[in-house]
């Protein structure tokens, strides 16, 4: 048996307006462009996507199972500007087929700076996926799949049974992502890794022509998953859920891919689809993974070089984090919640050098025309932040 | 493969980035196997005075150009002094002297002159020195001349007051014409073009068997302004010499940054806005100098623009730098600012770089094209500059950033580069003109 257990991330931040060292006011946010690409991504992924995947569970007779994690940045701003998505999901968790996921409310890399903060972030996301679907989440993934042993302890001590990561080749080493794990320094923690191949194969190489492999069929894929039978127990799909009509377009056929998924996987007799926690509870963890060191999904390192990898990111998160206990301490609720959404890892995204100059991945998603551009918008609004400092 | 190059200027005797592309593009050449015969006008240096001394061929290959170790780098290259004088910013008095000095030393002698039709579209040349016109058919005339005791396979001329002497170098000689548009009227006089200068331009461009731009932003002022059949531009890009020399500086403590403009003072290199942002600068961080590094016909205009804006203390005018003057300028920098209103290419942002300052340009730049590791912004868009240099000057990594990942974006632009493309077009062209000349011997 081979269960797939498909999780998809929702994620849009509060990218920042253009404010320059002449400005003064407190707004922040870029509330027009906010709103346009909320609708539009809307329009073209989370509506289209939450109805495809409800009619599936119907279809399928709750054979077909997935998992999200909704970050409390996409919430706020379907609250804000298209609240008919955030019903859909409400739907979505009424099925009994979809498990939702903690991770930090503002989208963050608190853990990294402040463990106080972080836990604050986790709670405060953990309340809000518990208010809005009726389920208090038991698996927690940090921003980008950012992780470490440390993380694990953490996560652990706060309650969660499972954690999800990537299954990075240099940790991995000859071992499968399509097993469980547990943490060394953990007493009951499972860990479930992302099968980058194959979930990269539907989120990043579907609609590319000039790949070996394309058209990716759903015989195809279901031939592939159908594979790990004997040699593991999960296929880890972790994807952005934009991957559905943003990343890949309409046109290249990813809907109808999804749409025919689940009865090719289901049909084989072998497999079937699984939420994290039914995984964990179905498979027992095969042995110990020990990772030291920072690992993430993000380009080809797996690192956090894409959020801090240059002197600018550095400096721009040192001092945002400088102020942690000015601002918690304030009591002015307002200025804590402006400082969490400047913490939002995009903002740090967008400040990437790494590969500028080569316009890739790292452009499509910058709302600046330049790495630099966007350091010296953020540190402009921190100034303003902290001018607000009782 | 052999080009005759026509010039105008050349180091040490420069006024702008034209000398210093000349120069690079030389040695691109000379170090890809292309032999290079330079045609020069008198070089007269910027800070002249009575005391001129007139450069010949001979002198000027001793002293100046191809001295020391340089002479090996330039092995295959030879200069060629022609006693016409072109120095479009030189004002009318100075214009006189130099040509009756001129007459003086080498009295006009009519077998100099070739008869070279009639390249020269008639008209005032209004705005630039009386004599300019005479010199430039002068010119012409001396290199037509000068070509017929030389062998060579094309012709590459190098901005609009070499044009005529491309053109008619081209028609006695037959060889195919390059002609290199490093800047145009529009760009030197905004919409008040001086008709003459555009006729040259439009002449050379439309004359030439192909046409070199520095820049696509060039390319487009060529296709739109002069009608150039785009099919026959190629943009070659400039680069920059990464062999700078060590200028010892002596360690000044200073507790003020010195944000850098250094350029030709005109309505073209955007000085008022410059100051413009350094008001505004000013009103959020006062420890800052401003040093406007130049010559030009603003100059005076801008020093009375920082005291009406009541910043003259903070601006600081080094009238024109040359030579070791020019790095030590740079190595004080903490910013440099190229805000012009219009540049084909600008060449000075690199030279900064390559002395590890960062740099904001304006985007109306081709250099911006090229650069991806520098702050852009709009020439008008004074608040955005003060905004960005205010960030430079406050946060030391941004300037750590920008001088890196600079340094690195700087080794992939090389005149190397730029002359293997220059000589994929001449080995074309001269391809092409054997095909013609076979065809008709058929």
């Amino acid at each position: 048996m081979a269960s797939v257990v498909f999780y998809f991330q929702v994620h849009q931040p509060y990218r920042l307006r253009p404010y320059s060292i002449f400005d003064s006011g407190t707004n922040y946010f870029d509330d027009q462009a906010n709103g346009e690409i909320c609708r539009k991504v809307a329009s073209k992924c989370y509506l289209p996507a939450n109805a495809l995947i409800t009619e599936l569970i119907r279809a399928n007779e709750g054979r077909f199972r997935v998992n999200y994690s909704v970050t409390g940045m996409a919430i706020e701003q379907f609250k804000q500007y298209c609240p008919e998505v955030l019903e859909s999901f409400v739907e979505l968790a009424k099925t009994g087929c979809v498990e939702f996921i903690a991770e930090t409310y503002y989208h963050t890399l608190a853990f990294l700076y402040r463990r106080d903060e972080f836990i604050d972030q986790v709670e405060k996301h953990r309340q809000i996926i518990t208010d809005l679907f009726g389920q208090t989440p038991r698996t927690f993934r940090n921003t980008e799949l950012t992780y470490n042993n440390d993380v694990a302890e953490v996560v652990e001590e706060m309650g969660f049974d499972i954690v999800l990561t990537e299954g990075a080749d240099h940790i991995l080493g000859h071992r499968s992502p399509n097993f469980l794990y547990r943490p060394p320094n953990c007493e009951h923690l499972k860990m479930m890794l992302k099968n980058y191949r194959l979930s990269d194969d539907i989120a990043f190489r579907f609609g590319d022509r000039a790949w070996t492999e394309w058209p990716l069929t759903v015989e195809k894929f279901t031939g592939w998953v159908d594979r790990i039978n004997g040699t593991g127990y999960v296929c880890n799909l972790f994807m952005d859920y934009e991957t559905f009509g943003e990343h890949q377009w309409d046109d290249t056929g990813i809907f109808d891919f999804l749409r025919a998924l689940p009865a090719s996987i289901i049909g084989t007799q072998k497999n079937d689809f699984l939420t994290v926690s039914e995984a964990a509870d179905r498979y027992p963890a095969e042995g110990e993974l020990d990772i030291p060191h920072m690992i993430s999904w993000a380009d080809t390192e797996r690192d956090i070089s894409a959020w801090l990898g240059n002197s600018m990111q550095a400096n721009a998160l040192y001092e945002t984090y400088a102020i942690t206990d000015e601002v918690r301490s304030s009591g002015d609720e307002t200025l804590l919640e402006d400082w969490r959404k400047l913490q939002t890892s995009d903002h740090f995204y967008y400040m990437c050098t790494k590969y500028f100059a080569d316009g890739d991945v790292h452009k499509y998603f910058n709302p600046y025309q330049s790495p630099y551009d966007s350091y010296i918008n953020y540190m402009n609004i921190l100034d303003s932040i902290r001018s607000r400092l009782p | 493969m052999k080009v005759l190059m026509l010039g105008w200027e050349f180091p040490p005797y420069i006024s702008g980035g034209l000398g210093t592309a000349c120069y690079g593009l030389t040695r691109g050449l000379d170090s890809v196997g292309v032999k290079v015969g330079f045609v020069l006008p008198v070089s007269i240096p910027q800070d002249f005075h009575s005391h001129v001394t007139f450069k010949t061929p001979s002198n000027i290959s001793d002293d100046t150009v191809v001295k020391g170790k340089n002479k090996s780098l330039l092995r295959g290259v030879t200069m060629h002094v022609l006693p016409a004088f072109l120095q479009p910013y030189a004002g009318p008095e100075q214009y006189d002297q130099v040509v009756e000095m001129m007459k003086q030393l080498q009295p006009a002698d009519e077998n100099d002159y070739l008869p070279v039709g009639d390249i020269l579209p008639g008209g005032e040349a209004v705005g630039y020195g009386g004599d300019l016109m005479e010199q430039v058919r002068r010119y012409a005339s001396l290199a037509v001349k000068h070509s017929q005791d030389e062998t060579f396979d094309v012709i590459h001329a190098h901005d609009w007051m070499t044009y005529p002497a491309g053109l008619a170098v081209a028609a006695y000689s037959g060889k195919p014409l390059v002609v290199h548009l490093h800047s145009t009227e529009f760009d030197r006089s905004g919409e008040n073009i001086n008709q003459q200068v555009y006729d040259i331009e439009r002449a050379g461009l439309h004359g030439a068997d192909r046409v070199i731009c520095v820049s696509y932003l060039t390319r487009g002022i060529a296709v739109k302004r002069y009608g150039v059949n785009p099919e026959k531009i190629e943009v070659v890009y400039n680069a920059v010499d990464l062999e700078v020399k060590k200028i010892h500086t002596d360690p000044i403590k200073r507790d003020e940054k010195i944000v850098l403009f250094l350029g030709r003072i005109t309505m073209q290199k955007g000085p008022e806005y410059f100051l413009q942002a350094a008001k505004k600068v000013l009103s959020k961080f006062d420890k800052v100098r401003f040093v406007i590094a130049g010559s030009g016909d603003l100059i005076s205009q801008s020093v009375s623009l920082a005291a009406e804006l009541g910043i003259g203390k903070h601006v600081a005018f080094t009238g024109f730098l040359r030579g070791d003057d020019v790095g030590r300028i740079f190595n004080m920098a903490d910013l440099y600012v190229m805000p012009s209103v219009s540049e084909p290419f600008g060449i000075a942002p690199l030279e900064a770089m390559s002395h590890n300052v960062p740099v904001i340009i304006s985007k109306q730049s081709g250099v911006s094209e090229v650069l991806t590791h520098a702050l852009k912004v709009d020439f008008w868009d004074i608040d955005e500059m003060a905004n960005k240099i205010v960030a430079v000057l406050r946060h030391p990594p941004l300037r750590r950033v920008l001088q890196q990942h600079g340094q690195i974006e700087l080794r992939k632009l090389s005149w190397k580069d730029s002359a293997k493309k220059c000589k994929k077009i001449y080995t074309e062209l001269v391809r092409a003109k054997k095909q013609k000349i076979h065809k008709r011997r058929k």
